[in-house]
């Protein structure tokens, strides 16, 4: 901390003036931009660095020596049925839950924006999830999805359904943790949609209906949709990478459990790195976890160039 | 001594010769329009005189000190922004008192709380409070002083920046188009109240404008720039009169001059329509391009006769003391554009033909190269005997 | 309004909304009424709301004395606070300098942030564990917070508002005699009061829900943030007691949801501002 407190006292005394004032501002930029940088530089830029390279090492904590094994951690990775499923799984996850977070925010925000009353209450209600602590609430789904005592199954009992086993079956874990990923998640995109939606100018509705867009179908795919194709475009990516960053609900609920039906891909990288110690090898899931975000963002700016005429 | 002179500034961005080697001279008290079109550099150098850009090469001198290489803060230096600039989360008496603040009062008193037991700190505060109290009396905003930015109109924000520029008795005033974002009506009455602050305070002012008629009426000398270079520095009546080059007799005037692409005749006469002209010293040769330029108040409409050009009225435009008729010449198809009196216009209707005098005491000849040529109205008998010999 | 304009169309609008909020929320109204539920009560009767002997005060008590609740909240608030001081007070000024100041670093620094964007903290976590470990900083408030003090996000979020201020605000500010970190304190900071507010938020709403990383770092209860708080809970708490469980996610869910519910229209603007400008 020493290191920070060098230029900012610096800052707070007298700037030398000296040299031209091109030289005098880029001086006094980068002594602003200095703590940053060099934060940047030691949490963000030599870990991704050492993460790069411990993949390419068998290190483990605990181990004083480790040795440098090329690629053969991806090579493990390749027959890791474990990882293998928790690709899979994660893959799975997120193709549930972007897709209907969206539309489901989507579908919410118009009906919200199309009704006078409640506006308030009803964004807040759906919103609520998104400012309650995720652990806790988990707690609460467990219960509610709890196969015996807990109030769905009860409700669906009293019309002689038989509830599943909600968490407790690995045919249906990945799904519950769904439902709870999506209940999660809908209020943060339909406040997007909404802002979204009332950033669309009134007068291009009434345009569309003159020039002959009568059913609310034609206006949507007329006005709505295109206009708002940049949210749209936001929200997927954020939904995609919130998705494949799940690890709350498993690590309270699950634990990548029953019988690895629900190991998702941060959890393993967990399991593999800070319970089994093994950090070399975590740290090549950790590059492929990397790469997914990085291509996910690369799809993002592609589409994004497409999609000119909308900004 | 004069308070302010630059020196052949430079000034390039990425390619693009912004300024060209800018000299200019203002005196004790001078108050100086520099006018231009909008991306001549007219602003650029205004920025650069403030400290807040650095010219390539050339120097600044502030009242015969070099502030070349200042910090804008220690040239002393006031500026009016277009935007005004005002800090909206600071009260009118705020905005006011903060370059005072900033300069009488040291870093420690500046510090919240503890500045307030420094020794002398109420006197000094005192004394701020005052000034301020003062200019805003002087600019008539006493009433303003409690509210911010947002709450007030564009004029009242205009006289809030004015004072905060004036406040602190600078060694020049800069004013970056203040008035371009004022309704027609407050315009003309800012430009005048502006002049009379200038008179008063009689510090050295450079107004930036893209506005010739605020330029010619505010200013005790006009500064023309076009494409980076100053063109011509001269008292608005010369520049307008005498302009000694062909972007500046463009620039200003309003309708514009006339400008008729023509050639150097033998005896280093040129010819408009009737109307001749000597140069003086014989300064092109016989078959070089010149432009002849003629005021359109200079050209008289005439429905009877032949001597003059034959043209065809295309489009009056009836502006209570002055008619302004568009011409098209039956020669070269050109626009000539003539200024007349409502009496002299009563007859013209478009499409009527007509015959166009100019007054060969007021043509201007430009070389090629845009710089003006000296000449002198031949007598039209002479001009008769030329055509006839 | 009258009952008239109230058309099937809108009927069924209203339905769909109602029901769906119905839905969102049944998790809270199910957290109230099973924290104040007996053992027995909850085996029996799952579908009633009002519990049938009012056991409130039992499993209040029973989740307070399992863990520490007012240290876990103490510890979350602790370590959000710092966070959140540190991130504005380093971004800030970084994002100031890349917005309005000219150095030829600049465009670098861009390309850096956009990098940093891309990085979560599941990414760094390997290394920074290892250094931690190294340098016996595990069960720490520095290695809860320490991390967190450089956003990414923040600089980018500060660099877009930035931007959109006008460049004459901080000419009139240099010629009227102030120093950059005068124009900073005195003009950026008290104009950008509506991205502070939402980036705190975010920052807020992020650092006390994370649980990944106080999970790596902290082993000790001391420093456990409220969601580790919550997971030791539901270790101690082997069993199905799920009234003190509902008491104790009650407690620990309360703050950020009161904060929430108070102030929800800064909430709202602020995610929708560090969404859209994310």
């Amino acid at each position: 901390m020493a290191d920070l407190a060098a230029p900012s006292t610096g800052l707070a005394g007298t700037v030398p003036r000296a040299g031209t004032p091109e030289q005098r501002e880029a001086r006094i930029a980068w002594l602003l931009a200095a703590p940053a940088l060099l934060l940047v530089l030691v949490f963000i830029i030599l870990p991704v660095a050492a993460v790069i390279g411990l993949g390419f090492t068998d290190f483990e904590l605990g181990y004083a020596d480790f040795r440098f094994v090329g690629l053969e951690n991806y090579a493990e990775l390749f027959d890791d049925r474990t990882f293998q499923r928790s690709l899979w799984n994660t893959a799975v996850y997120a193709g549930i839950v972007t897709p209907v977070s969206i539309f489901m925010a989507l579908g919410l925000a118009m009906l919200i924006e199309a009704e006078g009353i409640g506006r308030s209450f009803f964004r807040t209600a759906y919103f609520l999830p998104v400012a309650s602590l995720l652990v806790a609430m988990a707690t609460v789904w467990q219960y509610l999805f709890h196969p015996s005592i807990g109030p769905i199954n009860a409700m669906l009992a009293t019309f002689g359904i038989p509830g599943p086993n909600w968490l407790g079956a690995s045919s249906t874990v990945l799904y519950s943790l769904s439902i709870i990923g999506v209940w999660q998640s809908v209020g943060f995109n339909l406040v997007l949609f909404l802002a979204g939606l009332t950033a669309i100018p009134r007068e291009l509705y009434a345009a569309a209906e003159v020039d002959g867009a009568k059913s609310g179908w034609d206006r949507f795919r007329l006005v709505t949709w295109p206009m708002l194709g940049p949210t749209t475009l936001f929200v997927t990516t954020i939904s995609i990478i919130n998705s494949v960053k799940v690890f709350e609900t498993v690590k309270t609920l699950t634990e990548g459990g029953p019988n690895k039906a629900s190991e998702v891909l941060l959890f393993t990288i967990y399991q593999e790195g800070f319970v089994y110690l093994r950090v070399g090898y975590a740290s090549a899931m950790t590059v492929v976890f990397l790469a997914i975000l990085v291509v996910l963002m690369f799809l993002q700016y592609r589409v994004q160039d497409r999609q000119v005429h909308y900004s | 001594m004069s308070a302010l002179s630059l020196r052949n500034i430079e000034k390039s961005f990425g390619g693009n010769h912004i300024l060209k080697g800018v000299t200019l001279d203002a005196g004790p008290g001078e108050f100086i329009a520099l006018v231009g079109p909008s991306g001549c550099g007219k602003s650029t150098l205004l920025r650069i005189l403030a400290g807040l850009e650095t010219a390539d090469s050339g120097d600044i001198l502030i009242a015969g000190r070099d502030m070349t290489a200042a910090h804008a803060a220690d040239r002393n230096i006031a500026m009016v922004f277009q935007s005004y600039a005002l800090y909206p989360h600071l009260t009118a008496a705020q905005n006011i008192a903060v370059p005072l603040v900033m300069r009488r009062l040291t870093r420690a008193r500046r510090l919240p709380f503890l500045g307030r037991m420094m020794p002398g700190q109420r006197k000094a505060v005192a004394d701020i409070h005052r000034d301020v109290r003062d200019m805003a009396a002087s600019l008539k905003i006493d009433h303003l002083l409690d509210r911010k930015p947002g709450q007030m109109s564009g004029g009242q924000r205009q006289r809030v920046a004015l004072a905060r520029a004036m406040v602190r008795r600078p060694s020049i005033f800069l004013m970056d188009e203040p008035l371009s974002n004022l309704d027609a009506n407050l315009r003309v009455h800012a430009r005048g109240e502006i002049v009379d602050l200038h008179r008063r305070a009689g510090v050295p002012t450079l107004y930036v404008t893209h506005d010739q008629a605020e330029a010619l009426s505010m200013a005790d000398r006009v500064a023309v720039m076009i494409g980076g270079s100053l063109l011509q520095l001269a008292s608005p009546q010369v520049i307008y009169e005498d302009p000694q080059h062909v972007e500046v007799a463009k620039f200003i005037g309003q309708p514009r001059i006339n400008l008729i692409a023509s050639q150097v005749e033998d005896g280093a006469t040129v010819a408009l329509g009737g109307t001749r002209c000597r140069l003086v010293d014989r300064a092109a040769a016989a078959g070089s391009a010149v432009t002849l330029g003629i005021r359109p108040e200079f050209v008289s409409v005439s429905r009877q006769g032949n001597e003059g050009l034959p043209a065809r009225i295309e489009r009056l435009e009836f502006l209570g003391s002055e008619v302004i008729v568009y011409c098209r010449l039956d020669a070269i198809g050109e626009t000539m554009v003539a200024k007349v009196t409502p009496a002299e216009g009563a007859d013209l209707s478009p499409g009527v033909p007509v015959r166009l005098t100019a007054d060969a005491r007021h043509i201007f000849v430009f070389s090629k190269d845009g710089s003006r040529l000296a000449a002198a109205p031949l007598s039209s008998i002479v001009t008769r005997e030329a055509l006839h010999g | 309004m009258t009952s008239a304009s109230f058309t099937p169309g809108r009927v069924a609008r209203l339905s769909i909304l109602g029901l769906g909020a119905l839905v969102f929320l049944a998790p809270y109204i199910f957290m109230v009424s099973t924290a104040g539920k007996a053992q027995s009560d909850i085996f029996t009767s799952s579908l009633s709301l009002i519990p049938q002997q009012w056991f409130y005060v039992q499993n209040f008590a029973k989740a307070l004395s399992r863990v520490s609740m007012g240290r876990l909240l103490m510890n979350g608030v602790v370590v959000c606070a710092l966070i959140l001081v540190f991130q504005v007070v380093i971004a800030i000024p970084c994002a100031y300098a890349m917005a309005k100041l000219k150095f030829r670093a600049a465009r670098a620094l861009m390309v850096l942030v956009m990098l940093g964007l891309l990085v979560p903290i599941h990414a760094t976590a390997l290394p920074l564990y290892v250094a931690f470990d190294r340098a016996g900083a595990l069960n720490s408030y520095v290695a809860l917070v320490a991390p967190f003090t450089i956003s990414v996000f923040g600089i980018f979020l500060f660099l877009q508002f930035f931007r959109a201020m006008p460049d004459d605000l901080i000419h009139a500010a240099r010629l009227d005699g102030m120093s950059e970190p005068g124009i900073i304190a005195r003009v950026i900071v008290p104009n950008a009061w509506p991205a502070v507010t939402a980036f705190s938020i975010f920052s807020v709403v992020a650092h006390w829900n994370d649980l990944y990383w106080p999970l790596i770092v902290v082993s000790n209860q001391a420093y456990a943030t409220p969601p580790l708080g919550l997971l030791y809970f539901r270790a101690a708490e082997a069993g199905d007691d799920y009234g003190a469980l509902m008491a104790a996610t009650l407690i620990i869910t309360f703050p950020l949801v009161a904060a929430f519910l108070l102030a929800q229209k800064r909430f709202v603007e602020g995610i929708t501002m560090t969404g859209l400008k994310g």
